[in-house]
């Protein structure tokens, strides 16, 4: 039953692809951002707050839709990255990177904020009396502690990319070997007659990624917390 | 010679603090009930708190001055703080706590001082466990040693025993003796109890509701002088 097809397995690979990069480019920003809610009172929190969320509850049409405008060829955004700095998002991988990314974000900022703000900031304090500049003391203290959370947004993220759908077929549509992910591959083979078999294929595929994230992330969190049990 | 020179003031909500006192080396006790304001003045001189205006110098060395707007971070002063509950990284081990000082102040690893710390502490067999397998008073021997390896201008001990219980403070008290007599850092010893800084403290400013009472011997501790001075 999973003799893959070489048009399978390009959907798999990229489905990896899309979703590692979406979830590595999103992590610098989550960690940021996670930092920022959780730590700084600012005018308009409120608002930035509610806009990190909003892909989380808005039609995933919707966030497609606003991606294309902002960021396709002829989007503020995309046309200004395309012309200075060559990179173009739409119709291409990194467009569907882009989705993915933007559709997780929200998973993964939501933890690791809950992990920063369940930390001792007294630690920071003695950190800093030990000599620790405010960098050092986050890359030292507060990241290290706040790791569980940390890997709970990744694999949130990941997971969320790699079964991104909506967003990304309004985005960057549904391009075999470019744009064609595990979820557009099983929708499009569902719309042919003759399809289920290779569908049903990719939905066990996409079952067991699903299920080896989520024990590769238990595995990690269990790993973070032993640090702090001891020996 | 005078090596501390605190002379500051701070309010918080409907506290205020005015506090005045100069040290020389040696152990000096900031004694006075809780809510004197003890751990406030020790935060200030750390730099952990900002005080609302006056100054504080540290071997001829202004660490704050609200008037030249001096106020030194907390990650330069090179003050050790011993803090009440130890506040160990729960996630290094008891030798990464001990060289976490060090590293961060860019102090040249140094076996002997290592060794010698170890030993003058008694915390050399836990080296590689990790400080929740600890025990209170054993916490607080490394949290000493930690702020001593970052080789201190001033080492401030925040009611070192107050988080434990009375065999673990006689067991720890003997260290901190030895600590004052062989290492020749000058030290800031808060606490509420007559008892343990008749042991320890060579100099006592004596604090009650965020003022000075008064500073000078160990005869200050005695409530019948405080009497006399009000």
């Amino acid at each position: 039953m999973l003799d893959l097809t070489p048009a399978e397995w390009t959907a798999i690979l990229l489905s990896l692809r899309v979703a590692l990069v979406a979830t590595a480019c999103a992590l610098p920003f989550g960690i940021a951002l996670g930092w920022l809610l959780a730590r700084r009172e600012f005018w308009g929190k409120t608002l930035l707050d509610g806009i990190t969320f909003l892909p989380l509850v808005l039609p995933p049409v919707v966030t497609g839709y606003l991606l294309l405008i902002s960021f396709g060829r002829r989007g503020p955004i995309g046309a200004f990255l395309a012309d200075h700095f060559g990179i173009v998002f739409s119709f291409r991988w990194t467009g569907a990177a882009l989705s993915c990314g933007v559709m997780g974000f929200p998973l993964m900022v939501r933890p690791i904020r809950l992990a920063l703000e369940a930390i001792d900031r007294r630690l920071e304090d003695a950190a800093a009396t030990l000599g620790a500049n405010g960098f050092l003391v986050f890359l030292t203290v507060t990241l290290p502690l706040a790791l569980p959370g940390v890997i709970a947004g990744v694999v949130l993220c990941f997971a969320r990319a790699l079964g991104e759908f909506g967003a990304t077929i309004t985005f960057v549509s549904n391009i075999p070997g470019e744009t064609q992910t595990i979820s557009a591959a099983i929708y499009t083979l569902l719309q042919v007659p003759g399809g289920e078999a290779a569908a049903g294929r990719l939905v066990l595929i996409a079952i067991a990624l699903a299920l080896a994230a989520l024990i590769a992330s238990e595995w990690f969190a269990r790993r973070a917390g032993m640090r702090f049990q001891g020996e | 010679m005078i090596v501390l020179a605190v002379d500051v003031e701070r309010r918080l909500g409907a506290f205020q603090i005015t506090a005045r006192f100069e040290a020389e080396g040696g152990v000096t006790a900031l004694f006075g009930p809780s809510g004197a304001g003890k751990t406030t003045i020790a935060n200030m001189i750390a730099g952990l708190l900002t005080p609302d205006r006056g100054s504080i110098s540290l071997d001829g060395t202004v660490l704050f001055d609200a008037a030249a707007r001096i106020d030194m971070p907390v990650h330069r002063r090179r003050i050790g703080y011993v803090f009440q509950d130890g506040r160990l990284f729960p996630h290094l081990s008891v030798r990464q706590n001990l060289d976490y000082g060090r590293r961060m102040s860019g102090v040249a690893r140094d076996a002997d001082e290592f060794a010698r710390i170890a030993a003058l502490l008694d915390i050399g067999h836990l080296l590689e466990r990790r400080p929740r397998m600890l025990s209170g008073g054993e916490r607080q021997r490394v949290a000493v040693g930690r702020a001593l390896l970052m080789r201190p201008r001033l080492l401030i001990l925040d009611e070192p025993l107050a988080s434990l219980d009375l065999a673990h403070k006689r067991e720890i008290l003997p260290y901190l003796v030895r600590l004052r007599d062989e290492a020749s850092v000058p030290m800031v010893y808060v606490s509420h109890t007559p008892a343990e800084l008749r042991r320890i403290a060579t100099k006592v400013v004596r604090l009650d509701a965020g003022r000075v009472l008064g500073s000078g011997g160990l005869d200050l501790l005695d409530e019948r002088e405080i009497d006399a001075i009000r």
